[in-house]
This record gives C-alpha cells, structure tokens and sequence, in this order.
C-alpha cells in the first residue's frame, strides 16, 4: 500500500519530460529552495533548446543575443567539430545574468537532467547572481539583455554605414584588449552635467590661452608661458588621468583619430568586458554555490519521495562526475575543476558549522559549530569572491582530502619545489597560493597607459608592471600591439617597469 | 511561476552570420586549402561536404597574457601521494607539463585549424567570382519552386483567409437587396403601439401582426449569411527556373592515355559542379568517341577503354541527335565541354569545324575545348600558332565565336587557372 501511496507523490517515472513535469518539477524545487534554503532569486525564464541551438550559445558567450563577429563563427566551427567527433559534450545548461534569469535546458535531456539543471542554474546560479556583492556592484541584470540587443543593432547599423571591413577591423582591436577593458577598482565616473559644463569652459579658455597669439605681448607673458610649459606634462597627466588601467576606456575617450561610431564600439566592447568580469572572478563559487543547491535539493526532493531510487541513481552518476577531480598525474587532469573545490568547501562548511571538530574551532571559531549552515554559506555566497572565499574559507580537511600540494618555480631553476603541503606547516601556504591562482590581477598583466604625448609626436606609452618577474608572453604580443597602434592612430610603446 | 518557452522550432543557424564573417576572414587560407585538395584529392571528393584545414594564424585572436615560464610562479594541484615540502621534481622538457594551473590562451598552440565546410561553401569557394556567359534562357516548364501570389477571392477556404471587407460588403449587398427590415424600423413599430389607444383593439392587432411579420423576416434573412463570405485567394504559381545540359566530349581513343582522361575528368567535374550551381536543375549527357561516337554512362565514360580510330565529327554529330531529340534550344541552355589529345583523322578536322561553325555555335551558350598535351609537349606549342591539326582548326572558330574557347594543358595545376580563365567574367563581356 505505501508503495502506491508513494507513487502519487513522484514527480516523474520515466526519463521522458514534458512541461507539466516540468511545472510540477520547477514547483517542487522551488519549495525547497526559497522554503528551505531560503534563497533569493530572479524570476526565472526556462527556455528549451537543441542541441545545435545550444552550439550556438557557445559561441557568443553563452548570450542570447551578440553582435555579429568571425571569432563566434570560429568558436562555432571549432566546438561542432568537437562536438560530432564526439570529443566534447556540451554542457546540460547555460545560465544567464540577466533578469529574469534565463536558464537553456537541452531537449535531450531526461526528466532527472532537467530536475538537477533546474535546481543547479534556475535556483543555484541564480540566487549567486541576484546576491554576490560583485555582480550586485558591476552588473546590471536588468538591463544587459536590452543593452545587448542595442549593441547587435549599432554594429549592424555600422556595417550597412561604414563596411565589413571598418567594423570588423575595430572590433579585432578591441577584442584584442578586451582583458584591458575593465575596471578592477572603481566604477568608470561619471560626471555630472555641471561638472561636465564646468571642465569645458576651463578647457576652453585653457585653448584660448594657450593658442591666442595675443598674451605673448602682455607684460609678463613669457614667463607665464614657460610655466605653462613647464607643468605642461602634470596638466596633461592629470588630464587625462593617467596612469589608466582601463586601457580601452583610455582609447574610447582620448584617441585622437577615432571616429565616434568606433569609439561606441570600444564602449560596447568593454562594457561586456566588464560584465563578464565578476564571472570570471568567481567561477570557483559560483559552480560551487550552484552545485551545492542541486546537490542539496535533489536529496531533498528525494527524501519527500518525489524522485525514485532510479533517478536518485542516476543523478549521483552525473552529480560525482560533475565533481570528480582527478590528480595531477592522471591523464583526465585538466587544472583544478571549479565544480569540485566549491563543492568541497562548501559541503565542508556546513560540516563545520553543524559538527565541528577540534581543529575546526581552531581554525575558524567564527563558524564552527554555528549551528545554522544555510546563513553562514549565503553570507560567503554574497560577500565573498573566489580569492577571498578561498583565503577565508579553505580547511585543513578539505585540503586533506583533495590532498592539495603547492609549488613554486623560478624560471632559472632547474626543478620545481615543493612549497607546502597537507600538513600542520603548509596549510596556510597552500591557502594563500591557491587563493593567488584565483586571483584575477595577479593572473593577468598588470598593464596601464602612463604616457600620452598630446602635443609632440603623439606617443602612447603603455607599461607593464612586472611583479615577481613574470613577463608578458612574446606570443601575440606584437599582434595586440599592432591593434592598439591602429585605435590609437599613432606610435605606441610598451614598457616594462619593475612593481 | 516560472516561464518556460519552447525555443526549439526557433530558426536554426543563428550564427550563420557569424560564419559568413568567419569565412571571409579566412576566405585566402580556405581558397589555397581548397586548391590543394583539388590538387590532390580525388575527382568525387566534391560532392559532400568537405573538411578542410587552415593555419591557425589568419584566424588568431591575440591578447596579452603572462609567460608562465618566466619569474616566479607558484601554483597548487591536488591529488599529492608522495611529496612533501622542499622536495625537487624534475621540469618536464618542454611545456607547462603537469599541470599547471594556468594554461595560457585557448588555441594558441595549435597550428592549424578544422573545420568543415559545406558543399555550398565550398563552391562558392571554387568559382569564387567566376560567372556564365548569356545566361538568359529560362523555361517554365518542370519547375520546382513555386510561390503563392494572391489570385482574387473564393468562395471557399480556409478561416485565416477570410476577407472581412469583401464579407461585409457582400452582407451588405445581401441584406439591401432582400430588404431585411432594420432594428430601427422595428423599434419604431414598438414605440406606436405603446402610445395608441388602448380601446383602438384593431389597430393593436394590424400592429402587432406587422411587428411579428417584420420580426420573422429579420430572422429569416440573417445578418450575415454563408453565401457571403468570401477568402482571398492564392494561387501556386512555378517560378521560371533556368534549364541547362552540359555535354562531356571525350575522345576515348587510345591515344588518350590514363593521365589525360583524369584530367579531363577533374575538368569536367569542375564545370559540372559550377553549372550545378547555377541551374536548378542541369543534365549531363556524356559522348564518348573513337572512329564512332556513343552516349554512355558516367562510369563508362571515365573509366572504360576503346580501341580504335579517332573521328571528332562523329561526336558533335551525335550531340546534334541528342540536342534535336531531348534539348530544344529554345528551353534549355547548352554547355559542351570536349577533352582531346588533339589527334584526329586526316580532314575531320575541317569537318568539325564547319559543322560548328554552321550548327553547333548558333544553339550553344559555351564551347570548351581543352586540349591535354604531356608536359614535353606543352613546351613545343608554347606559342598558340603551334598545335596539332584540331588545334590549329579550331583556332579559326575561336576567333569566330566569343562563346568558343580552346584551351591547353599538361598537369592538373593547369586546370583551375585554365577553367577560370575559360569562364572569367571578362570573358563574358
């Protein structure tokens, strides 16, 4: 009797999906995810897609909209070569930042694929977009789809006005630079009407006097002009603002041969830039905080006795690869798998704030034993990314377990060292190296334009700060140059300066 | 509650635009892969879809990355069974090795790139701006696109169809001409039976009778009726698509060795497939010849071997048959590609030439004659002047006929440049 009575309460039997059970699935996670979890998400839009559609997203960015580009087509040719070869899958889902959150699923997918697909992205990533201090402060999810749509309508626009070739030559360049494009410490200013009045009239009557041949017969003129000369460079500096990371902010507004339409496609290219960088800055906990909401919600759903044992099966078979992650030597080793370390931490931290150990109120008192797991985890989920959540959150057990070990290499030695592992003394050097590698600006270059010669001959110079002596990569780098040389319209140099 | 859309009947190639861009970024690499693959492909490789592969540098997208093999680097893996700390490992000889975290760029290190182009692709490739000369003759029949043009209104249809304005206006017309009485005019009636004298018994009796008979024929004659309603109307109408015929003239003789016919194969496969291109639908009609000529199959053609004399003539006369019989010049475009080693029987070289200049030129779009000479040769007749005996004949039709054009070669390089030199479009002009 209980068997049938159970039977009522399944969401689904066969692995066939149809919308209702995907009603009644969105439904059922829904309650465990805002009634439970407590999250707060976006409204959410579930679209279904097949696979070539799926190929497609891949391409542009995993958005639904993109401007026209040869590089997509390339992304495009490249993964469906993979992908009928069979040496790549493609991926059960991709999720976008927007709001309403809009979530692809694969047709080909079962009713359990879907299930986990809609707790991992509808729910997970959702509410880690809605809530990280970082997507809250550079993103707008409100408005990034109608704004995408603007730029795929512009650069048409530009190509019917200005040809292929012109647009596409721009926008390679600012491909190119698209690393450079963001802002990684303070939002882009923005001036009010007043100041912006205020700064033209000085920068007006600075023209006139610097230009009307008049003031050199006024007493005194001459030396007023050497002074002008003279902290000619500090003006132009503060001018401009330099030094300037953003280094195609810098070209948008002060290269002197664009033509507007190519500065608004350098404002569009990095203002994606810029959206795409909190992503990029927690790829580690946004798949974690995803995972560990599937993974939370698909045991809850089944112990309601809404899934069976079937699907129950089937979900630990794709949710363990999902997480696996192999050693260095194995051959399937391919950089640390985001799914699996934030998964791990934060399986562990809802460990340690439910049954503590000793070393666990060593190391982090704050949390252990807290009791609640759920406000401990979405207080990491909204103010953390995945430096800081690493260098915050990383236990002894969870580097145990990964068996984690840190090296180091300086390009004159003959050997990697060993710097530290899963031991009482290289704990905390493992945590700080693995929070390194999660970080953004000391991964990339650290480039910034800290020159521009306006009056003489017209010299940009950009500089590398080199820390720690790593230097730029010789590949592409004289390709990138070449492209930073056509948007600036005249020399440009790169130099490299010791941080 | 969640919205959910079914996006899967949404228009496919979404980023058909984005691969258009792409192949013409890459259009010179894809163009020389293709040429090579012509080269030393085989003849049948061009009729599917092709995989091609270009050096990864047209295609490059550069950025600025850090070397990871310079300065100081210190990462972290997992999956430690034997270290521990100050141990030394050995760098692997070359690359990043095992494992760093950080493999630089995406595709940097590959030096070409695969992918696949589509048969359309591919021709578009091949007879990059090449075009046919008078390419004017269309036919209407055994079309297969068709298009629905609005052909008046019917009376029958589907609902979607239905033309309001026409349904009305017939209703209308309906209702006036079977004086359907109006609501007004009832109303009218009404308000006097109210205000007559209730004595007037009569009077009351006339009225309603009126009412009832006015009221009757307003049901009997409905507002609006099935006789009224009328659908726009489409018709299916074919669209005049253009017919050609390309005949393939080969002498099989034995002087025509196993080289030459392989080359005249890839000529004609090249013209086949741009003619494939440019008509809806396109016969191909082989002739083979030695002292007699005979219409064969592809395979034979190409593959089966005859002994004997070699007469041109007897080939364009079988092609006329063909054309009088099955190609009526007025409907269909006619393409003749001939291949031969230039030998032919005493005199039938002034045979051929008279009878193109009185029958064959006036019905055709395009005369290609290719001449396969072994490379020895090709340096004897290096001046035009110089030739076998069709050669020199057909020298004088060339000159005769824009749409006639004879043309040499030795080695399969030779045919691309000869078969857009055949078909350029200064030629056409």
């Amino acid at each position: 009797m209980t068997a049938v009575l159970d039977r009522s309460k399944l969401l689904f039997e066969t692995p066939e999906w149809d919308f209702s059970m995907l009603d009644r699935v969105y439904e059922a996670c829904e309650d465990i995810a805002l009634k439970d979890l407590k999250l707060d998400v976006y409204p959410n839009q579930i679209e279904i897609i097949a696979s070539e559609q799926m190929l497609d997203a891949y391409s542009s960015h995993g958005l639904p909209l993109m401007y026209s580009h040869w590089s997509f087509g390339k992304h495009f040719a490249r993964d469906e070569v993979m992908y009928r070869k069979g040496y790549q899958g493609l991926a059960y889902e991709i999720v976008i930042n927007s709001s309403p959150c809009i979530s692809y699923l694969m047709e080909e997918n079962t009713a359990m694929m879907q299930t986990l697909v809609i707790a991992h992205a509808a729910f997970g990533h959702n509410h880690f977009f809605k809530n990280n201090y970082l997507f809250r402060q550079w993103t707008d999810a409100e408005s990034i789809l109608e704004y995408l749509a603007f730029a795929k309508a512009y650069l048409t626009r530009c190509e019917e006005r200005y040809g292929y070739d012109a647009v596409e030559v721009t926008l390679d360049a600012a491909h190119a630079l698209m690393d450079q494009g963001v802002f990684r410490y303070r939002r882009p200013p923005r001036p009010t009407r007043a100041q912006m009045d205020e700064k033209r009239r000085k920068r007006v009557a600075y023209d006139e006097e610097s230009v009307n041949e008049i003031w050199r017969t006024l007493p005194g003129g001459g030396a007023k002009r050497a002074a002008i000369e003279e902290d000619d460079d500090a003006f132009v500096k503060a001018q401009l603002k330099l030094p300037e990371e953003n280094i195609l902010y810098f070209l948008e507004k002060h290269a002197p041969g664009l033509r507007p339409w190519q500065r608004e496609v350098l404002r569009i290219v990095r203002t994606l830039a810029q959206y795409f960088y909190p992503q990029r800055q927690t790829k580690n906990m946004n798949e974690g905080c995803a995972t560990f909401v599937h993974h939370h919600i698909m045991n809850a759903l089944y112990d309601k006795g809404q899934i069976n044992e079937g699907a129950m099966l089937e979900f630990m078979t794709s949710h363990t690869a999902v997480v696996f992650q192999p050693g260095y030597d194995d051959r399937r080793y391919y950089g640390m798998n985001p799914y699996a370390l934030g998964f791990n931490m934060m399986s562990d931290i809802r460990r340690m704030s439910s049954e503590p150990t000793e070393e666990d109120r060593i190391w982090f008192p704050e949390i252990a034993g807290k009791g609640d797991w759920r406000d401990v985890l979405k207080d990491a989920w909204t103010n953390y990314r995945d430096e800081s959540f690493i260098m915050q959150y990383l236990s002894p057990k969870v580097m145990r377990d990964m068996r984690l070990f840190a090296l180091k290499d300086h390009e004159s030695a003959e050997a990697y060292t060993v710097a530290g592992i899963h031991d009482e003394s290289g704990y905390r050097k493992v945590r700080a190296a693995l929070a390194a590698q999660y970080d953004l600006s000391a991964r990339e270059p650290d480039l910034q334009v800290t020159a521009a010669n306006l009056q003489g001959d017209r010299k940009l110079t950009l500089t590398q700060f080199v820390r720690s002596g790593v230097k730029l990569s010789a590949s592409g780098q004289d390709d990138v140059m070449r492209h930073v040389r056509h948007l600036w319209g005249y020399d440009v140099e790169l130099k490299e300066v010791t941080a | 509650m969640p919205q959910f859309i079914d996006r899967r009947l949404n228009p496919k190639g979404k980023s058909l635009a984005n691969r258009q861009r792409f192949i013409r970024r890459a259009k010179a690499s894809i163009r020389d892969a293709v040429q090579k693959e012509l080269k030393d492909g085989k003849v049948t490789d061009f009729v599917t879809d092709k995989k091609i592969s270009i050096p990864s540098k047209t295609t490059r997208e550069p950025r600025f990355h850090l070397d990871p093999k310079t300065g100081e680097q210190s990462w972290v893996v997992p999956g430690n069974k034997e270290f521990s700390e100050g141990d030394q490992i050995k760098k692997p000889p070359q690359g990043g090795g095992q494992g760093s975290g950080k493999q630089a760029g995406d595709s940097d290190a590959e030096d070409s790139f695969e992918f696949t182009l589509t048969r359309e692709e591919l021709m578009d490739v091949l007879f990059d701006d090449l075009e046919l000369p008078d390419l004017i003759k269309t036919t209407l029949k055994d079309t297969q696109i068709v298009s629905y043009r609005r052909a008046g209104y019917t009376t029958s249809g589907s609902p979607t169809n239905i033309s309001i304005v026409r349904t009305m206006r017939h209703a209308l017309g309906r209702r006036i001409a079977l004086r359907r009485p109006k609501q007004d005019e009832i109303d009218v009636l009404y308000q006097r039976l109210e205000t007559l004298d209730p004595a007037d018994g009569n009077g009351r009796a006339l009225l309603l009778d009126e009412i009832a008979q006015l009221e009757a024929k307003r049901r009997r004659v409905g507002f609006i009726d099935p006789v009224d309603v009328r659908y726009n109307a489409f018709d299916a109408r074919p669209e005049p698509a253009a017919r050609a015929v390309m005949f393939c003239l080969m002498d099989v003789s034995g002087s025509m060795g196993e080289r030459e016919k392989d080359l005249a194969k890839r000529f004609y496969m090249l013209l086949h497939l741009f003619l494939q291109r440019r008509y809806q639908s396109l016969d191909v009609v082989f002739i083979r010849h030695t002292h007699e000529a005979q219409e064969v199959d592809e395979k034979e053609f190409f593959y089966s071997r005859m002994s004997g004399g070699t007469v041109v003539s007897s080939a364009l006369e079988l092609m006329l048959q063909i054309v009088a019989q099955r190609y009526a010049t007025s409907e269909w475009n006619i393409y003749v590609a001939q291949a031969s080693d230039g030998y032919t029987q005493a005199g039938d070289a002034q045979a051929c030439v008279e009878m193109l200049h009185s029958k064959v030129m006036p019905a055709v779009q395009h005369y290609a004659y290719i001449e396969i000479l072994d490379e020895r040769e090709m340096s004897v007749f290096a001046s035009d002047e110089a030739g076998a005996e069709l050669w020199r004949s057909y020298r004088g039709v060339s000159s005769a006929w824009k749409s006639f054009a004879a043309k040499r070669i030795a080695k399969p390089a030779d045919i691309y440049p000869v078969f857009r030199e055949l078909f350029a479009k200064e030629n056409a002009a």
